[in-house]
């Protein structure tokens, strides 16, 4: 066993996880009062959100990384900014690949939510108002404990999908060991440097434990829907 | 005394139309608004609830709920709304659904036991039945003591049984609290029962606003009774012309002339009535 791990350094993955971990925590805090807002308004200003927030979606993540790179660059005011008056560097680091992995996952935590938020049904959100409760307390107490597959659903799938992202980490994060050299990043110089053996070992890790992360929610959702009586 | 006097313009199925209601309720009525679907009496509920917007004004006592220049919003009014699908928090118990209004042990111990649901308390709502979890629902429009108690077709999911026992409890309600009650109701011994004043929508616009009794009872002139009900086939037995009636839940059969048959389709609405007998009430 240690023989064949011989070699393999798990840093990659403990870099993967943790940028997915920060992320998703930043998405989830993002992500809640814009999913609880698309799901609520009337706006027609609706479209044009819903269309922003799923363009990661469709973006080839090195449109997407090239936009981000040149934004937070020196040369332009938010790059500028931060370097002049933090003294951080927003690009080939980690917290750059923070900023990116939020815009870059964005949908997939907003659209789940939004999605459990819209199947609420609006007679007993009416009846929270009613009740004298405001929207943020409505949002708490009432839709967030009904919802908690969707709310599930949006973490893990944000988690995951970080954890496979690639395209933009390598736009914006290069590959400096310990600090960008995430876990896909990794196995793609692991092939091109032919080393196929840390590859398959790497890749096997990496399905593993995404097949694993996927049961866990579906279990989960079972589970969760077989208590509210079956529906949903 | 509450004054409503709004319109707003909806888009149905029907088209466009322009709900227009100019109502005075005294404190303390039941009214039953009562009208077809599509005629605009939810719609009315939930704009004196706050939840759509309209224009015009809305008057509560001393208090403007309403006018040209703000609206108050659903939270600061005061109202108690039942909705037909019972609208129930799932993630909360009974008594949890109860207090998430007004932590007021007191009256949700109260209201509990008035409706027989003290042994229930604990339970999620998923775990009620029907009737059950509109009792919940009445209880919990109940909490923060309303100014206005709102009904949109309350016990129209219900089966017969229920519904009337259900009644009762509302009534039981309506006497201990006094609350100024609108229902939503299509039941005609339901509205008999429950309210003291019947308003009729029709394409948004009020056609009827009477008691009970002038709105509901459809005699005229020197009918001694008279019912509504759907004409169902006309059968001919031996010379004889037989119309079959359904009024209410039950199937009538009457004699008719060939020429009154002449002038009957099937599938119409149709009056049955009678002058000259004395009718026999007995004990069944």
């Amino acid at each position: 066993m240690s023989e064949l791990f011989a070699g393999i350094k798990l840093e990659p993955f403990l870099l993967s996880f943790k940028l997915a971990g920060v992320t998703t925590l930043i998405l989830f805090v993002m992500a809640l009062p814009l999913a609880w807002y698309l799901s609520q308004t009337r706006s027609k200003l609706k479209p044009f959100l819903e269309a922003v927030t799923a363009l990661p979606i469709v973006l080839p993540p090195s449109v997407l990384g090239f936009y981000i790179l040149w934004a937070l660059s020196y040369n332009l005011p938010v790059g500028a900014f931060f370097e002049e008056t933090f003294g951080i560097k927003l690009v080939f680091n980690f917290t750059g690949l923070v900023i990116a992995s939020c815009f870059y996952s964005l949908p997939f935590m907003v659209q789940p939510m939004q999605s459990g938020f819209e199947s609420l049904n609006q007679n007993m959100l009416d009846a929270s108002y009613v009740c004298g409760r405001s929207r943020w307390m409505t949002l708490f107490k009432v839709a967030l404990p009904n919802i908690k597959p969707a709310l599930m659903t949006a973490i893990i799938v944000t988690f995951a999908h970080t954890v496979g992202e690639f395209g933009v980490v390598l736009m914006v994060g290069g590959s400096i060991p310990g600090e960008t050299k995430v876990a896909s990043v990794a196995i793609y110089e692991m092939v091109e440097i032919m080393d196929y053996r840390s590859a398959h070992i790497y890749s096997a890790i990496m399905l593993t434990l995404s097949f694993l992360v996927l049961l866990g929610v579906y279990i989960f959702n079972r589970k969760h829907n077989k208590k509210l009586g079956g529906f949903q | 005394m509450i004054a409503i006097d709004i319109c707003k313009t909806l888009y149905g199925s029907m088209g466009e139309m322009e709900l227009s209601v100019d109502l005075r309720i005294k404190e303390g009525e039941f009214i039953a608004l009562a009208g077809e679907s599509g005629s605009g009496k939810t719609t009315l509920l939930r704009i004196i609830a706050g939840l759509e917007k309209a224009r015009g004004t809305l008057k509560v006592g001393d208090e403007v709920w309403m006018d040209a220049k703000h609206t108050l919003p659903p939270q600061k009014r005061k109202i108690g709304f039942v909705f037909q699908d019972y609208a129930l928090f799932p993630n909360m118990t009974v008594l949890q659904n109860l207090l998430f209004v007004q932590k007021d042990h007191a009256l949700a111990t109260q209201l509990l036991a008035m409706t027989g649901l003290d042994e229930l308390k604990d339970r999620l709502p998923a775990t009620l039945s029907g009737g059950q979890k509109q009792r919940v629902s009445l209880c919990r429009a109940m909490m923060n003591r309303p100014k206005i108690l709102l009904m949109d077709e309350p016990l129209s999911a219900l089966d017969p049984a229920m519904r009337t026992k259900l009644q009762q409890e509302i009534l039981t309600l309506h006497k201990n609290f006094g609350t100024t009650t609108i229902m939503v109701s299509h039941d005609p011994s339901e509205i008999y029962r429950l309210a003291n004043r019947v308003v009729v929508l029709d394409h948004g616009r009020i056609i009827q606003d009477d008691t009970p009794k002038k709105v509901l009872l459809k005699t005229s002139g020197s009918q001694k009774f008279s019912f509504e009900g759907e004409l169902l086939d006309i059968v001919q037995v031996d010379i004889i012309m037989v119309a079959i009636v359904s009024i209410g839940q039950q199937l009538v059969e009457v004699v008719i002339s060939p020429d009154e048959a002449a002038s009957l389709h099937i599938g119409e609405r149709v009056t049955v009535s009678t002058k000259a007998f004395a009718p026999i009430l007995s004990n069944r």
